[in-house]
């Protein structure tokens, strides 16, 4: 056995892994909170990438060096994509909180559908170069071989977004709130809690977290299009489902679990059928084991 | 005489939580059972646990329609439990809110009738003969629990009276022997109960069909019973006639308190 | 009457949607060239669009609100449209069939060939509409694969004809057995899960096939696709393209007739009420005696039984096939249309496959914008009309009442 391509497909699936619970966190939290498949995050995190892109080409031109640029960029898909996540859930989830289950799904699916048209006639449909901003690290040469600094800095953004949301929901007064809101919505509002704040929180969190993967990975794949947001954010739900969906450690290990099987998977079969696994995995957890590794299986209240 | 319906030793446990602990209960031809308790002391789930909504971890469920060989439903699906000859109503009120009275109660009829897909579709002279049938037979129930002026009107536009009355009615088109009602007189104004009262008798003396009730209005448990088992913490505490019911220790016990003791 | 706090809203909400939209619709980076475009235009007419629309939202806002409260359980008078009224009276019903009758034979006298096969591709998604609003419109099950069945169709059609030379016409029939096998096969483990999680799997399920079409070369000719798919033949005789597009507009409309009548049938049948009770309440459904998993399952097969024809036609029509055709979004159109027409009613599924799938075509302008404004109506009905534009009423049954006896 080859151990050095091992590693470097085990270390390929944690960086991947670590992209898609970016993404995964957002879905997680949304469902925690309001039982609804966010549809349209795929779209945010899309909407994160372009922006980044968009504001980087500008400033490269007006000259700005390669960090400042990484910030900045960084800073506006955060916050478009907050924007574009708090807009959305006031305009299209919010109407329909009494609403069938059903309504707010469908509501969810035309919300990707229009932010991907909208993307696509404002910009382009053709794939775009994404500048690499995340600078290679001379004192990191001796190393690159096994990983390169870029995954480096995917990896270590990611673990400290995680470690920081995860001190959000565990220790400030909003994160207990969410998780009230989470167990009780009326009860959560009988003592007080502002639900609708909560929500759009969540919403902003999740979005937050979507933009910086969004920017991670446009930068290290090097190219986006309208289109990177609706399978990544599929992939990412297959991970929060796999790890159980509501829950936060669930979505960051399920990630991983995906991350590392489809790294395998593609390293050691077949790359051709990627995208099949991804979704025959998919398909297999929620039929065999639909609460996911940490989820509570829930039972019904009749 | 045997029990038409004869629970033994159920049990239901989820995770570490016991619900229903060895509870025994049973019910004769043509009675009215109430089963009562505190909240929270495992009644509904006693229900779902016959109605093969849940499937009990222990015990055994007997059954036995009138002039039947009894037999044991534990584990069965709802629907098979209902073909069985046990009916159901729903605390919460679980109507299906955007079909007519009328189609709610032929819904109920459905599990006596045949037509499939090719009958359907080809409308042949059976199928539109059962389908005549299910109308007028739907139609007579509701006369009979005088819900039949809403016949059109969609289940969700019904007043709250009318819909638990719509719940029984639906449940008695599916034929049982054994109708289970739980709480069929919450959220009920004195002058609906009463009317719920004379119904629930009226079901058994014309209808013979037995019944088993949840039920917290206490007049009218007492009124109605023939027979009262009393639960608490998923465990029988007491059972008896009303009167015997209405002076047991234990029962006033669970009722009012451990502080009432002192 | 525009008070000074409705405009002050509006005006915020412009401010908003200016910020919102700025990178997007303002600024557009050509990488390559490393060239920037300022679209300042267009952020004038986002604020000024969304300064206006916002007016609108809050209106039907508010008369969601006043419809809410208005709602007396005994006047449903309402909620029938003035198309449900027209079609109860004798007077305009009769001389309306007949006028669309002339219509829909007239047609291809009419118009245009090319016109004559956009009509042909619209009742195509008529009929995707009606199987698909018997799954999500009747039972309630969100299917977010149909377009899967519809691959299915097609591919049996093209694949039969080109390894045994199958004919149109044993394929239809078997294209739309073989897409009631899968929706079997599909629905069998998906019973336990519930709605959200049924959208995604069968999503999951759709874009498999898509993929494995892509990929499998030997038995699919991949990306390339298959052609020389031969038209439905008609006794053998030899038609110019003319003929056969005619011949097919025909063969369509009597088609989308046998399917409105057996979805008719079904719907107000014994299985058509278990489905609408399984959408209503699933619990109680079962309670009451009805097999979920059985009702289920009739609900995907004859579902899927439609979308399979479908694409058989499909096949036949465009004679040529490949996996593009069916993607993810092919799923969603057909969804928006049942959503759009309204769910479990068949007349409005049919004016919801005209509307879709004609106006497009016909406005060109307005085409470019097809994908995103089928976004906005699947959101704003959801919203606004979840109902439809014609919602399903509920039909009232004959029966003797006691005293005539």
């Amino acid at each position: 056995m080859d151990w050095n391509y091992f590693l470097e497909l085990f270390l390929g699936g944690l960086t991947r892994g670590s992209i898609y619970a970016l993404i995964a966190l957002g879905y997680t939290m949304v469902y925690g909170i309001i039982e609804l498949i966010n549809f349209a995050h795929g779209e945010i995190y899309m909407i994160g990438a372009f922006t980044a892109l968009i504001v980087a080409t500008v400033l490269s031109m007006l000259g700005m060096n390669q960090f400042a640029i990484l910030i900045c960029a960084m800073v506006a898909a955060v916050v478009y994509s907050c924007a574009y996540g708090f807009t959305v859930e006031k305009l299209a989830y919010k109407p329909l909180r009494k609403a069938p289950r059903l309504s707010a799904l469908i509501s969810a699916i035309g919300m990707s559908l229009f932010l991907q048209n909208y993307v696509l006639l404002a910009q382009t449909s053709d794939f775009l170069p994404f500048p690499s901003l995340i600078p290679d690290f001379e004192f990191w040469e001796p190393y690159a071989h096994v990983i390169s600094s870029q995954e480096l800095v995917i990896l270590m953004t990611s673990f400290v977004v995680m470690v920081l949301l995860t001190l959000l929901i565990k220790f400030t007064k909003i994160g207990k709130a969410m998780r009230a809101t989470a167990q009780d919505k009326v009860m959560a509002a009988l003592v007080g809690i502002d639900v609708n704040r909560v929500i759009s929180v969540t919403f902003i969190v999740g979005s937050a977290t979507a933009a910086i993967g969004g920017v991670l990975i446009a930068s290290h794949i090097g190219q986006i299009n309208f289109y990177i947001g609706f399978i990544a954010g599929i992939k990412a739900f297959v991970a929060a489902v796999l790890g159980g969906i509501g829950s936060i450690p669930g979505a960051v290990l399920g990630s991983f679990v995906l991350g590392w099987t489809e790294s395998f998977f593609t390293g050691y079969i077949s790359s051709d059928y990627e995208d099949v696994f991804a979704f025959m995995f998919l398909v297999f957890i929620l039929i065999f084991r639909p609460a996911g590794i940490l989820g509570r299986s829930e039972t019904q209240k009749v | 005489m045997k029990p038409i319906l004869d629970v033994k030793n159920l049990t239901m446990k989820f995770g570490g939580l016991t619900a229903l602990d060895n509870l025994d209960l049973d019910v004769r031809e043509g009675e009215i059972v109430a089963l009562i308790g505190p909240n929270g002391a495992g009644k509904t789930t006693f229900f779902n646990c016959i109605t093969g909504i849940y499937n009990p971890t222990g015990g055994d469920i007997l059954v036995r329609g009138s002039g039947k060989e009894s037999i044991r439903i534990n584990g069965l699906k709802p629907n098979k439990v209902t073909q069985k000859g046990l009916a159901r109503t729903f605390q919460n009120i679980r109507l299906f809110p955007n079909m007519t009275v009328l189609e709610n109660v032929m819904i109920g009829r459905h599990c006596r009738t045949h037509s499939g897909i090719l009958g359907a579709i080809f409308r042949g002279q059976s199928t539109v003969r059962e389908e005549q049938q299910v109308v007028e037979d739907s139609y007579a129930i509701l006369e009979k629990i005088n819900l039949n002026q809403f016949v059109d009107e969609l289940a969700m536009n019904l007043p709250y009276g009318a819909q638990r009355r719509l719940e029984i009615a639906r449940a008695m088109a599916t034929n049982p022997f054994l109708l289970l009602l739980d709480e069929p007189a919450a959220g009920m104004n004195p002058q609906e109960t009463s009317e719920l009262d004379e119904l629930i008798v009226w079901i058994r003396d014309t209808e013979k069909i037995s019944i088993l009730l949840i039920e917290h209005d206490m007049k009218l448990v007492m009124s109605l019973s023939d027979r009262i088992f009393v639960m608490d913490y998923g465990k029988k505490i007491a059972q008896g006639t009303p009167d015997e019911i209405k002076c047991n220790p234990i029962v006033i016990k669970a009722y009012l308190g451990e502080e009432m003791d002192a | 009457m525009v008070t000074f706090e409705e405009i002050k809203k509006s005006f915020l909400a412009c401010i908003w949607f200016m910020f919102l939209t700025f990178p997007i619709m303002v600024i557009r980076v050509n990488t390559v060239q490393n060239e920037i475009e300022w679209r300042w235009k267009n952020m004038i007419l986002i604020g000024i669009a969304s300064f206006i629309l916002s007016f609108f939202w809050r209106n039907l806002f508010r008369q969601k609100i006043k419809k809410g409260k208005q709602k007396d359980p005994y006047e449903n008078t309402e909620k029938i449209s003035i198309f449900q009224k027209v079609l109860k009276e004798k007077k305009y019903y009769f001389p309306g069939t007949v006028a669309l009758c002339f219509f829909v034979i007239g047609f291809p006298l009419l118009f245009s060939l090319y016109q004559i096969n956009i009509m042909i591709t619209a009742l195509i998604y008529v009929m995707l509409g009606l199987g698909l609003n018997i799954v999500v419109g009747l039972a309630g099950l969100l299917d977010l694969g149909y377009v899967a069945f519809y691959a299915v169709g097609a591919y049996s059609y093209a694949l039969l004809h080109y390894h045994f030379g199958i004919g149109f016409w044993i394929a239809l029939p078997l294209g739309g057995l073989l897409s009631a096998f899968f929706g079997i096969l599909l629905g069998y483990p998906v019973l336990r899960l519930r709605g959200d999680y049924l959208a995604i799997v069968t999503l999951g399920f759709g874009e498999i096939i898509r993929l494995i079409l892509e990929n499998w070369n030997e038995f699919s000719f991949g990306p390339s696709g298959i052609a020389n798919i031969p038209r439905p033949g008609f006794f053998g005789i030899k038609m110019s393209l003319e003929g056969h597009t005619i011949y097919l507009y025909y063969l369509m409309i009597l088609l989308v007739l046998f399917t409105i009548f057996v979805v008719n049938r079904l719907q107000n049948s014994r299985i058509g009420r278990a489905w609408i009770a399984l959408r209503e309440d699933e619990i109680a459904c079962q309670a009451m005696g009805i097999d979920k998993a059985k009702t289920k399952l009739t609900a995907f097969a004859l579902g899927a039984t439609w979308a399979g024809m479908g694409g058989v036609i499909f096949a036949a029509k465009t004679t040529f096939i490949n996996p593009a055709s069916f993607t993810i979004w092919e799923s969603i159109i057909i969804l928006c249309i049942v959503v759009l027409g309204g769910m479990g009613s068949i007349f409005g599924v049919i004016s919801g496959a005209m509307i879709l799938i004609l106006l497009p075509e016909y406005l060109r302008a307005f085409s470019e914008y097809r994908m995103l404004i089928f976004g906005v109506v699947l959101v704003v009905m959801m919203i606004f009309r979840p109902g439809g534009i014609i919602p399903d009423i509920r039909r009232a049954y004959k029966y003797k009442s006691k005293e005539t006896h």
